[in-house]
């Protein structure tokens, strides 16, 4: 059964919520920021749009932040590659079509909704947010099933 | 904002990404795996993250008025409609298409995994086509059109 459900183990699994979890809850005492991922997709466009969306206080103001937690994630798995990583860049099977068709779907998507797997799935659901989980609940039932058909299609 | 602000935030990044990279979701492979239901590990990354996450946003307001460098505790604020589900819903598909989702995306490139860059090019473009949406003015009905007599 748990060989089943989690067949490459589940301790780094864990672990590695844990940290991040950590990683949150250190935004939140020090600075009380609330850290989803996806909104810097769009406050870095404040830098060369003059669109009212991306001139926002909310965009705008936040830019400088979550330019730093990004470079901060860079630098996390650069410190997990050079430690318990092996030392060997990874790569992917993953085709660049699919990843660059994922990724405008994605990024539309998660700025639509406000929220992505961190800003809903973790800050949006820590927070008890009833239209965070109802945002999960659609992600992941429409991600499974997309899934699904991309292997029956043929992607890796 | 504050210096020792943005330090506190790189150090959250840090952690982050480190957290992201050990628990294996910077691999696409291994979250499709999961969207597959042939390793259920991510359930145990998101409910480990988001378990710690809601014993901070719980308890921390309860014991300190303010943030230790900052004035105000921010909330993470969604509304229940068409926009935060339907866009909830797209999102899923291009997470189904790529395996990919904002963190990893950002996180991958620092273990070197350079084709991740398709994925952010991707999910640059999707933010600027929402935003470019987004700042149209609002919708007027048609006027009926003037009758050529």
């Amino acid at each position: 059964m748990f060989e089943t459900l989690f067949p490459l183990g589940a301790a780094h699994y864990l672990l590695g919520g844990v940290l991040i979890g950590l990683a949150v809850s250190l935004a939140y005492v020090s600075t009380g920021l609330v850290t989803g991922m996806s909104t810097l997709f769009s406050s870095v466009w404040s830098f060369f749009s003059s669109l009212d969306f991306f001139q926002e206080a909310r965009i705008k103001g936040s830019r400088q932040w979550r330019l730093v937690l990004a470079a901060g994630l860079i630098l996390g798995a650069a410190l997990w590659l050079m430690t318990l990583g092996g030392g060997k860049p990874l790569t992917t099977v993953v085709t660049w079509w699919q990843l660059l068709i994922g990724g405008f779907i994605a990024g539309f998507g998660a700025r639509l909704s406000n929220g992505c797997t961190s800003g809903h799935g973790i800050c949006g659901l820590a927070s008890l947010q009833v239209p965070s989980l109802a945002a999960v609940v659609a992600f992941l039932t429409t991600a499974m099933v997309t899934a699904h058909v991309v292997a029956v299609l043929g992607g890796a | 904002m504050k210096p020792v602000s943005l330090i506190a935030i790189l150090m959250c990044g840090i952690l982050f990404g480190f957290g992201l990279s050990l628990a294996t979701m910077i691999k696409p492979e291994v979250v499709l795996s999961f969207l597959r239901f042939q390793d259920f590990g991510l359930m145990l990354v998101l409910g480990g993250a988001a378990s710690v996450t809601a014993l901070t946003y719980q308890i921390v307001p309860r014991l300190l008025k303010k943030p230790l460098f900052e004035p105000i505790f921010g909330r993470h604020s969604a509304a229940l409609n068409r926009q935060t589900i339907g866009g909830a819903a797209l999102f899923g598909i291009g997470w189904g298409i790529s395996g990919v989702c904002p963190g990893p995306a950002i996180a991958g490139l620092g273990a070197g995994n350079w084709q991740l860059l398709f994925a952010v090019a991707g999910m640059l473009a999707g933010a600027y086509a929402q935003g470019w949406l987004a700042s149209r003015p609002p919708h007027r009905p048609a006027q009926p059109a003037p009758s050529a007599r």
